[in-house]
């Protein structure tokens, strides 16, 4: 028995701070309606200033602690909701989501590119009574020192101060009425954006609190944003039991993770393969388990503004709103800057460029995946880079033992992300919106866990280097830019045709038709199921294939390169510039990586031309809140409106969005 | 219609949601080509017993038999290939899909279709017949005007066609139809009883019409069946049930009575 608290104490702090991340995402959701996938991000910003202000400026702990837990966590709350959650207060679930994830996707991104690559280490604690670094006294052969006791106490004040607020508060009361709709609680004589915004403020403080907290523990290593996604990951978890709305469920699970985990690391053998592959996947585990066992995770996006149907429709595509003439000008055109564009690629354009566009070509391929499952099926896959990782290491690990030829592995590889992604979709049946978006985002996290954390897949942080002799003897297939260019342009205009003709095929329309109204196109004789597996099935075979084709260009396939993080990322890119079209895809595919060889040329080492980029894709993914079209759609419909006033006398300048849609006076259910 | 087999049978159905019994022990039957008018006030269970003949919901205990298939235990989209057509309380139509659209969607759910490989291959563009097809319903339910107009742009009148049409260009054997008039103007419901009595009519297609305006349940149903709190309460011609003393208490209330 003593063994076994031995073993279980040290589990007790850990927990302690997923129970924190849990209860801020229940408060965040029950107050807000937004899942705050950037919780982690905020967590990970406040710890990084107070580590960068107690080391290098020399502050002290309860000096940093002001700056970054009082004024900055709530100011980052407060500016979240004022400049983009309250625009999409009225939207559905994957606008919320897909503006939480570009934030977690930008913040971190953004400390370097504010502060330079720091080394830091913060060992400063943030309460003057607990003293990080002296041990207290010792329970069952644990030293219990500062940092344990400064976890308990704070999880168990917070526990305590939020269930009042929400329970027994008037503040709290408004809070909950107002995530269903904000527009019903102000007929009601509440100031409904103010009381979101004090939600966001203590939810922004409550994020600065852990992260400070958790900087002393974070900061012994290496302090990466990594620590922090994986604790926000843990504390979902818990959350997903607690069904985002009991706090004290959420704390409860959330030690108990806590506990089993060291328990469990207690029993197996440090050295084996359990350990290293059991023990990180027990968090998506428990939230696989919830959502497939908790009814309520399932329902998550149920509830529906009742003033919802007073919202305009959202705009009609840039390509379908415009003028016939228009038409005739622009469709040409695009061909001859196609043909330009290829001619140049295969004649006087350096080498650096020409890999510059490989890279963004085969991108473009694993973007479509994605135009696929949320542009057309209408929702949120977290999981596109790791199905893309899987068509990749089977290539390569077919060719590697097997002699297979690269390209043809790249078939069987697509195959098996196929039959993956089927796997995902047939766990994921009753799951819709936020529950599908946590499966898939567990599932990536589960695949960088085990299969891309072992070295004898994917040959370690190295990564497998691909080999010329894998494509066999023809001398065209080979690593030549202009190669690879023709190979790359031939896979992604057999993906854009594909994808073309399953959106204007029977398959598309009752996608199209699902995401109007599941219930309605079941009740016509569709089988949702069967539709949502084929689309899986196709976006992961097509994700393989680009996967594949980008570790060509890369000339190696690394697991860093397909991890749940650049799941993530590749998300904020296409909906940055638009989910909806195939364009879109290509677009930012072929400009997320000219823009970073641009910053890369023009800006100094130290900022990040990396960082940057991404920070930029996931600012321009925040639009999506004013734009679900995609800023670049936005852009487009806007100057063809402009060309269609000056030359065509289209439009009036007064109503340049004005459209058959938009001008309907009433709606369904109005 | 006593010597015809009939097209739905109803037997012992029950629903509860927790301790509320919303469906108690149903039985009645639908025959071909007949228009039955479900009704009852607010609560009394009948939307609730749509959705276990459509499988949205699976009563606990009870048969439902459809031409002779015993439903219990299909899902919805088989279910609506027997030919069991719906429109809902609640409008439920394909947001940013044209009006035509939503009929050829039911056009080809019906069959089945959707498979990927046609799809891949450029042989899912809809058929000539196909759009006469659309085009016959569209004109019946007379939104022949409307067909490349997305629904984003309709009213709840029209909503509320483009769902009739929907459920009617799968071709149903029986409609369900779910306060068709719910929102709609005086004129806008004339409409919708001229339709279902035409689809009667011509397509011999037989209709489960749940309803609160009384006036139209009268000129459109063959029989009426009435329902309060779950259980049913009485059957027979428009006439018989609204002469029912239970039944004017149920609508009415003790109140109305004296």
């Amino acid at each position: 028995m003593e063994q076994f608290l031995g073993f279980a104490l040290p589990g007790v702090p850990a927990g302690c701070t997923y129970a924190l991340v849990a209860i801020c995402l229940c408060l965040t959701y029950q107050a807000t309606g937004v899942f705050n996938f950037a919780l982690g991000a905020q967590a990970f910003a406040s710890g990084y200033i107070f580590a960068y202000l107690t080391e290098y400026q020399n502050w002290s702990g309860f000096e940093a602690f002001l700056v970054t837990v009082v004024v900055m966590g709530p100011f980052m709350g407060w500016a979240f909701d004022r400049l983009i959650f309250r625009r999409i207060a009225n939207s559905n679930t994957v606008a919320k989501m897909v503006c939480s994830l570009a934030l977690l996707v930008g913040i971190p991104n953004l400390m370097p590119v504010f502060f330079g690559n720091q080394n830091l280490d913060a060992t400063a604690s943030i309460l003057p009574f607990f003293d990080p670094n002296t041990v207290y006294f010792t329970l069952w052969n644990t030293p219990i020192n500062g940092i344990y006791l400064s976890t308990i106490s704070v999880t168990a004040v917070v526990l305590v101060l939020l269930t009042i607020l929400l329970r027994y508060t008037n503040l709290g009361l408004q809070m909950r009425a107002a995530v269903e709709s904000r527009r019903l609680v102000q007929l009601d004589g509440v100031n409904a954006n103010a009381v979101v915004s004090v939600a966001w403020m203590v939810s922004g403080f409550m994020a600065s609190l852990v992260g400070v907290l958790l900087a002393p523990v974070y900061g012994a290593g290496a302090f990466t944003s990594d620590d922090y996604v994986i604790l926000t990951v843990t504390a979902i978890a818990a959350a997903a039991w607690a069904l985002l709305r009991s706090l004290p469920i959420a704390a409860a699970v959330g030690i108990g993770i806590g506990v089993f985990t060291t328990v469990l690391q207690g029993y197996i053998p440090p050295n084996s393969f359990w350990n290293a592959a059991v023990v990180p996947s027990i968090p998506f585990v428990v939230i696989v388990a919830a959502l497939l066992i908790l009814p309520g995770m399932r329902n998550l996006d149920s509830s529906r503004d009742p003033l919802a149907t007073i919202d305009p429709p959202p705009p009609p595509i840039a390509a379908a709103s415009r003028a016939p003439t228009m038409d005739k000008i622009i469709r040409p055109l695009w061909w001859l800057i196609f043909a330009g564009f290829c001619v140049s690629m295969l004649t006087w354009i350096p080498d650096a460029w020409t890999g510059v566009f490989n890279s963004g070509l085969t991108y473009s391929i694993v973007l479509l995946s994605i135009t696929l499952i949320t542009g057309m099926a209408g929702q949120l896959s977290l999981c596109q880079a790791t199905l893309a990782g899987v068509g990749a290491f089977t290539a390569a690990q077919l060719a590697n033992h097997l002699g297979l030829n690269l390209l043809l592995g790249g078939l069987l590889g697509a195959l098996l992300a196929a039959a993956v992604a089927v796997i995902l979709a047939l766990l994921s049946l009753r799951l819709r919106g936020l529950g599908l978006a946590l499966m898939t985002l567990a599932a990536a996290l589960f695949f960088d866990a085990t299969f891309f954390n072992t070295t004898s897949i994917t040959g370690g942080s190295q990564g497998v280097p691909i080999q010329s002799k894998w494509l066999g003897t023809s001398s065209f297939f080979n690593f030549d830019g202009h190669a690879m260019f023709l190979l790359s342009l031939a896979v992604l205009v057999v993906a854009v045709v594909i994808v073309q003709l399953v959106r204007k095929g029977t398959v598309g329309r009752n996608l199209a038709a699902m995401r109007g109204s599941e219930t309605a196109t079941a009740g016509l004789g569709v089988n949702p199921t069967w539709q949502r597996i084929m689309v899986f099935a196709l976006s992961g075979a097509i994700a393989g294939v680009g996967g594949l084709l980008h570790s060509m260009e890369a000339r190696v396939v690394n697991p860093t390169d397909w991890n749940a993080d650049i799941s993530l990322v590749l998300v904020v890119l296409v909906v940055t510039t638009s989910v909806t079209t195939v364009e879109g895809a290509i677009q930012a595919g072929v400009g997320f990586f000219v823009t970073e060889q641009i910053l890369t040329t023009v800006l100094p080492a130290r900022i990040g031309a990396s960082s940057l980029t991404v920070v930029l894709f996931a600012f321009g993914a925040l639009t999506y809140a004013a734009h679900p079209e995609g800023v670049l759609e936005y852009q487009k419909r806007r100057w063809n409106q402009r060309f269609e006033r000056l030359f065509f006398n289209r439009g009036s300048p007064e109503s340049p969005e004005l459209t058959p849609s938009t001008l309907s006076t009433s709606h369904a259910n109005g | 219609m006593a010597d015809t087999a009939p097209l739905l049978t109803l037997r012992g159905v029950c629903k509860s949601f927790g301790g509320i019994h919303a469906v108690s022990q149903i039985t009645f039957d639908v025959y071909p080509g007949e228009c039955v008018g479900l009704v009852g006030p607010n609560g009394a269970g009948k939307t609730t017993l749509f959705n276990c003949v459509c499988g949205q919901l699976h009563p606990e205990t009870g048969e439902i038999v459809f031409d002779g298939s015993q439903l219990v235990g299909l899902p919805t989209y088989k279910r609506a290939r027997l030919g069991i057509g719906r429109t809902y309380q609640r409008v439920e139509v394909f947001t940013d899909m044209s009006v035509r659209d939503h009929l050829l969607v039911a056009e080809r759910a019906r069959r089945g279709e959707g498979r990927l490989w046609r799809d891949l291959l450029n042989m899912s563009k809809p058929t000539p017949e196909e759009m006469d097809r659309v085009a016959a319903t569209l004109e019946l339910v007379g939104i022949t005007h409307l067909a490349d107009t997305s629904v984003n742009a309709l009213g709840l009148g029209n909503c509320r066609l483009v769902e009739l049409a929907r459920a009617l260009a799968a071709e149903p054997k029986i409609l369900l139809a779910d306060e068709p008039s719910s929102g709609l103007d005086l004129h806008e419901t004339a409409e919708v009883a001229a339709v279902l009595r035409t689809v009667q009519r011509e397509r011999g297609t037989a209709v489960l019409l749940v309803e609160h305006d009384l006036s139209m349940v009268g000129d459109v149903v063959d029989r009426t069946i009435v329902m309060d709190l779950g259980a049913m309460l009485a059957q027979g011609t428009f006439d018989e049930v609204m002469a029912d003393g239970d039944v004017r208490a149920a609508y009415l209330g003790q109140m109305g009575l004296a």
